[in-house]
């Protein structure tokens, strides 16, 4: 547990420049992961967990900007290298799995091809020694028939087979940290259920650290170790997974549970968090979850509750004043 | 097969058989488009000349494929000139951060607004003033017509090419492109261009029946190809003048009027139809 983080993350800031200035998207956010870890980011969609992960890769496009923080790789300052250095980071460090297999391959070129381009262009290797691992990461992402299947079309595969494409082209150069943003969200649930178990054994495999987006609880149960809860921008609790799911802390982390089925509850209504996600010009100042916060005090308007260690569960830590109060209060 | 499909199929084949009879001209008993014989001037359509002949005795059907072979090699040439600059400009445009692109897409707007057929005219007529010297340099007449006409027809193909960029720029293929650490040049190459074939295949073939009309037009005012050169829009002005209060040859405007029309009429055709395959709005 000493060893030092592969990514760390520190108050990692990216905004979107407006005429009336720049508004926040990713809102100070720290995290790390270490080697053969998995963390998922959990969060509602446009909480910005999508913007986070393209941040990591310095892939954010103008009027969208990284205003602050550090991203550190290996100890590599990421946002401090220089935008030729930073690609070969892409692809061969870090590779990033995209939610829909249907347009994440490119439809013209064979899916055989597209893997040979990244192995081509980061190892420097030959066509021919490209195409025999090409074939080679077919078989370890159990595509049957590989040698065959290189040479067709994206049509011509099912979602997951594609899928299991797109993981090969992102494990093709044997990156340290998969980035993998809604792998399963478009597949059907059988599919989804091979693909996490894929992703699971390659990361055991490979000792991979995999920094899983998602806004589903479930998939989060399958594969993470630990998850960070986001809401608007910043992230609101992080906690071990199952800590996380035997005791959540945050009242939105909690808000979220009560929002979704579960067996032993059994039948009845959901309950759904009342208001809406806000868009991010509209984030509101102080605990940006505070209006629709059953437990919000007046503080919560103002000032911003940072990320501590909750009372309860030291492994928790949790961005709330409503915990803060209650661990003051709770006799020791 | 509906009605349309004949038509399309119909237009393929008026289209090969102009291209097929255009390359093989020069083997083709056709006779020569200039030979003058002035015992023949203005003979109505016969067994030895099919089209009729002109006031110098020049045989019409020689004239008219050649003026079918002129029109149709400066139409594809000058689509050629302008497939290149709009797919240029709007992938460069597109794929370019947004100060770069809505610099570049307002010059498109800008150029828009000008009259081309006024532009047109002015280069020419610019042009001709130093004909010496551009034949000096090895410029011929049609060279500079199919580089001025194709320099100003770009705009529509930019427009196109450009919103398709910027459709296929936020897929996720792209994104992971980028996100695999492969060059810009090489996402916009191999990853982008590719998938805009639609788009730019269906802005060409509507590009060159209206540059093929454009041709025409120029020559018909004279700006254009110029005698002994022979187009369909020269044609027509000859048969045009041909026609006087004591006289009119009607088969100096049918024929090379009729080829024009039908060589449009099926490119217009074709072009039609490669929207409907290509274009799903």
């Amino acid at each position: 547990m000493s060893d030092p983080p592969l990514l760390d993350v520190r108050a990692l800031a990216t905004v979107l420049r407006t005429e009336d200035g720049p508004v926040p998207v990713v809102d100070g956010v720290s995290l790390s992961i270490r080697r053969g870890e998995t963390l998922a980011v959990v969060g509602e969609s446009g909480c910005g967990k999508s913007m986070l992960a393209l941040s990591l890769l310095r892939l954010v496009d103008p009027p969208l900007a990284i205003a602050g923080g550090e991203v550190r790789l290996d100890g590599d300052d990421l946002l401090a290298l220089p935008e030729a250095r930073m690609r070969s980071v892409r692809g061969r460090r870090i590779a990033m799995v995209f939610q829909e297999p249907m347009t994440a391959l490119n439809p013209v070129l064979t899916v055989g091809e597209q893997v040979d381009e990244v192995i081509v262009r980061h190892e420097k290797a030959s066509r021919r020694e490209a195409r025999r691992r090409t074939v080679a990461l077919f078989e370890e992402v159990g595509i049957p028939d590989p040698a065959r299947r290189v040479d067709e079309y994206p049509h011509q595969l099912s979602g997951g087979l594609r899928q299991r494409v797109v993981l090969a082209i992102a494990l093709a150069c044997g990156p340290s940290l998969l980035i993998a943003d809604e792998p399963t969200t478009a597949l059907d649930v059988t599919i989804q259920a091979q693909v996490l178990d894929l992703l699971r054994r390659l990361q055991a495999e490979r000792e991979m650290a995999v920094l899983l987006i998602t806004h589903d609880l479930g998939v989060v149960a399958e594969v993470a170790h630990r998850v960070a809860v986001m809401y608007a921008g910043r992230i609101v609790e992080e906690a071990p997974v199952r800590t996380l799911f035997e005791a959540p802390a945050h009242p939105y982390t909690r808000a979220l549970f009560r929002s979704m089925p579960s067996v032993e509850r059994g039948r009845g209504r959901l309950e759904a968090i009342r208001g809406t996600v806000p868009a991010p010009a509209d984030w509101p100042p102080g605990c940006r979850f505070h209006p629709r916060c059953g437990e919000a005090r007046p503080e919560c308007a103002t000032d911003v509750p940072p990320l501590r260690p909750w009372a309860e569960r030291a492994e928790t830590r949790v961005a709330c004043f409503a915990r803060d109060a209650a661990d003051a209060e709770a006799p020791r | 097969m509906s009605a349309g499909k004949v038509a399309v199929r119909a237009a393929l084949g008026v289209l090969a058989a102009a291209l097929l009879v255009s390359l093989a001209l020069p083997w083709l008993p056709v006779g020569d488009p200039s030979a003058a014989s002035l015992p023949d001037q203005l003979r109505p359509p016969d067994g030895s000349h099919w089209f009729g002949t002109d006031a110098l005795g020049r045989d019409v059907l020689s004239r008219t494929l050649f003026g079918v072979r002129s029109s149709l090699w400066i139409g594809l040439l000058a689509a050629a000139v302008s497939l290149v600059l709009g797919v240029l400009v709007g992938a460069l445009a597109g794929f370019s951060r947004p100060r770069v692109d809505a610099a570049l897409m307002r010059l498109v707007d800008v150029l828009y607004g000008i009259p081309f057929i006024c532009l047109v005219i002015f280069l020419l007529a610019v042009l001709r003033e130093h004909e010496p010297w551009l034949r000096a340099h090895g410029i011929t007449r049609e060279t500079v017509l199919y580089l001025v006409v194709g320099g100003t027809s770009w705009l529509t193909m930019a427009r196109l090419v450009r919103n398709e960029v910027v459709r296929l720029k936020s897929l996720p293929f792209v994104e992971s492109a980028r996100a695999l650490g492969l060059p810009a040049r090489r996402v916009l190459l191999r990853h982008v261009l590719p998938n805009a074939y639609g788009v730019i295949l269906v802005a060409l073939t509507l590009t060159i029946p209206s540059i093929v009309l454009y041709e025409a037009f120029l020559s018909f005012l004279g700006l254009g190809i110029e005698p002994p050169g022979v187009s369909l829009g020269l044609l027509a002005a000859e048969g045009i003048e041909s026609i006087t209060p004591v006289h009119a040859a009607w088969w100096l405007i049918v024929f090379p009027g009729g080829a024009l029309a039908l060589v449009l009429l099926a490119l217009s055709l074709v072009g039609d139809a490669a929207r409907d395959r290509f274009d799903p709005r």
